[in-house]
């Protein structure tokens, strides 16, 4: 870099002309390579969900015979099997894990905009530690400290109990972080002045000027909250063993014993399908702005 | 209680519009002399901060700390289940520690091999396609088309069940499952020590580098483009470029990604575990330390045993977690620039935090 900095500045138009007309052949060449391997890891990532949805359309036993590159018609039978058996309230489970999601992202959202907006607004004695303190939490790996919890209940007998799982959704100090940073670069100090000489009350500048002002943020936080605690598997699967109160994820690890060649494999299938394609779906309806959100860290700062 | 109805206006206030108060508070808020009235009101507000702040501490004591100290307490205590009945707590000093470490039933050694061989075979990997990834996406002279769905597509199988994760690849890899369809083979994926740790790993892989890139993409964007512009107008090589200015500004970026990928891998359950059927794979070359800690605690429930395990975990993850603490926000700040890059990379932390990527490589 040193050499080429004292060239002598007339030659820079010759050189720069032929080393433009080099480069922009070879950047085509290097756009090639990239776009291959670019579809490479899109084939990759998008072939066994293609596998998934073709195999659930499938019976059992033409699965077990050979490769299917497109889709049977059998899915609607492997979808009435798998609401209709017996063994396993998948149904159920459905249910419980679509409420308990929804419980547990709205509880998340909430208390952790409140926390945000006591940090955000006012100032009182103690704020800086309480701050450098929810960070010092947020750090603590989450499955690890909630092995405690887990223990507690075991030894006092709280299993199958689903305000285990649901209140500490209270304490969320990452969704905390994101609305209070939010809260920092959106809502003016005289916003919730000007609502306070109105005559509202504190609680209420929250509900009726926060909360409408931060929607944007609840949604996003919103969504990456439901897929997280619908997904969950490590607390529930110690805490929960009543076949009633299961979640998804438990009803597939129930399934993780037999033996593909005596099964229902368009069940299994099918049970897959159900678990993940309602959050894909999701997903990329707001992938636009889910995206965005993700690449926004660096450019807010 | 403190809030204010129309009719506890001062009378100076009360004539005035909603603007005029919030003037007028305004310039009593800049005025050198404040009454002791505005400072009474402050002592009020901060009281409406503590009680907004109660659910949340409530809470963490309630389900994080107490838990946790108690997890702490047990672990020096002989408490197990015999049978039917409880044995303990009684106190044993440091004897699950010694036990944890020289009992050779235990095989907390291979264990711990065991998780890191899995999260290596998929870091490795990881890091370089993210990395190339970011690059590729960031670069102003190759104008890739499509960036943003190929970022979509690859950050997709981050949001997919774990769980599910492992069950549907238990299935495309089982004996008479699609892949040796497809190929026309015979092998027994699930049998084998390093097909099964090398499919952990790969699922590892993909549910994690559409993350990592957009991560580090973020990291990148976040570099002064003026750099990259004198760097390119100097005649430095693409190769040159990214050695000598990209590498070692997104190097606490990069930190942070090794880490907490670190810290994930140390957590590995959800997939292991159902692809495994809970058995560890062959002759438990795939059982995590996280599933024996679950075994631990659901079948033998050894709570002293747990607790110490618990307690090493945990302190391990500690360490680690203030490292990403340190590199990313050095306590320093000399300068003006030197705070706003550290400003800058606190930010982007909670961000990076608030996405769920302190669960790396987690599930």
């Amino acid at each position: 870099m040193e050499q080429t900095k004292q060239a002598p500045v007339f030659h820079v138009p010759s050189t720069q002309k032929k080393k433009y007309k080099s480069s922009s052949a070879s950047l085509t060449v290097s756009r090639i390579f990239i776009y291959i391997f670019l579809i490479f890891l899109t084939l990759l990532c998008l072939f066994p969900f293609y596998i998934l949805l073709v195999n659930c359309s499938y019976p059992s036993s033409q699965i077990q015979q050979g490769f299917h590159w497109w889709f049977g018609n059998y899915f609607a039978n492997n979808w009435n099997k798998l609401f209709n058996n017996s063994g396993t309230p998948v149904g159920k489970a459905l249910f419980n894990s679509l409420w308990l999601a929804l419980v547990n992202s709205i509880l998340t959202v909430y208390f952790s905009s409140l926390t945000a907006f006591a940090t955000h607004t006012y100032r009182f004695k103690g704020k800086k530690f309480v701050e450098n303190f929810i960070l010092l939490i947020m750090m603590t790996p989450t499955q690890v400290s909630s092995m405690g919890l887990v223990l507690y209940c075991i030894q006092h007998g709280l299993t199958n109990n689903y305000w285990i799982l649901i209140l500490p959704c209270i304490a969320a100090p990452a969704t905390y972080f994101y609305m209070k940073q939010y809260m920092d670069s959106i809502l003016p100090y005289e916003v919730i002045e000007a609502a306070r000489v109105d005559g509202t009350s504190e609680i209420g500048i929250f509900h009726k000027i926060v909360l409408p002002i931060i929607k944007p943020a609840l949604a996003v936080q919103f969504i990456f909250c439901y897929v997280g605690n619908w997904n969950n598997f490590f607390t529930p699967a110690m805490l929960l063993n009543e076949e009633n109160m299961k979640t998804i994820p438990l009803i597939i690890s129930s399934f993780k014993n037999s033996d593909p060649r005596t099964f229902d494999l368009g069940l299994v299938y099918m049970l897959i399908t159900v678990a993940v394609v309602p959050i894909l779906i999701v997903y990329l309806i707001f992938s636009r702005s889910i995206i965005k959100n993700l690449t926004s860290g660096a450019v807010k700062g | 209680m403190a809030e204010k109805t129309k009719k506890d206006l001062s009378p100076e206030e009360s004539i005035l519009s909603p603007y005029g108060r919030l003037r007028l508070k305004i310039v009593n808020k800049f005025s050198k002399n404040k009454g002791t009235k505005s400072r009474h009101k402050m002592v009020n507000y901060a009281k409406y901060g503590y009680m907004f702040l109660i659910p949340f501490f409530v809470i963490f004591f309630i389900f994080q700390l107490v838990p946790l100290i108690q997890t702490f307490y047990y672990s020096f205590n002989t408490y197990y289940k015999d049978g039917l009945d409880m044995v303990g707590p009684t106190f044993c000093g440091w004897s699950n520690y010694v036990k944890m470490f020289t009992d050779p039933t235990i095989r907390l050694g291979d264990f711990f091999a065991n998780t890191a061989i899995i999260w290596i075979c998929g870091f490795i990997p990881q890091i370089v396609v993210s990395l190339l990834l970011a690059i590729f996406f960031t670069d102003e002279r190759l104008k890739l088309k499509g960036t943003k769905f190929f970022q979509t597509v690859t950050y997709m199988p981050n949001l997919v069940m774990a769980s599910a994760f492992g069950m549907l690849f238990l299935m495309l890899f089982s004996g008479v499952g699609p892949v040796n369809q497809l190929f026309g083979t015979h092998i027994s994926f699930i049998d084998d020590v390093w097909w099964v740790r090398g499919i952990l790993s790969f699922i590892n892989w993909l549910m994690w580098f559409g993350n990592t890139a957009i991560l580090l993409m973020s990291g990148i964007m976040g570099i002064d483009e003026s750099l990259f512009e004198s760097a390119r107008l100097d005649g430095s090589s693409a190769w040159h470029t990214f050695w000598h200015i990209t590498m070692p500004l997104l190097m606490p970026i990069f930190v942070y990604v090794l880490i907490t990928s670190l810290i994930g891998g140390i957590q590995l359950f959800d997939v292991a575990y159902i692809f495994t059927g809970g058995s560890g794979g062959p002759q438990m070359t795939s059982n995590t330390i996280m599933m024996y800690l679950y075994s631990l605690v659901t079948n033998a429930q050894d709570f002293g045993l747990s607790g110490a395990v618990s307690v090493f975990l945990f302190l391990i993850t500690a360490v680690l977690s203030v490292l990403v603490y340190k590199t990313l926000i050095p306590n320093y700040s000399a300068t003006k620039a030197e705070a706003k890059a550290r400003k800058k990379r606190m930010n982007w932390l909670k961000n990076a935090y608030s996405e769920g990527g302190n669960e790396n490589g987690a599930d």
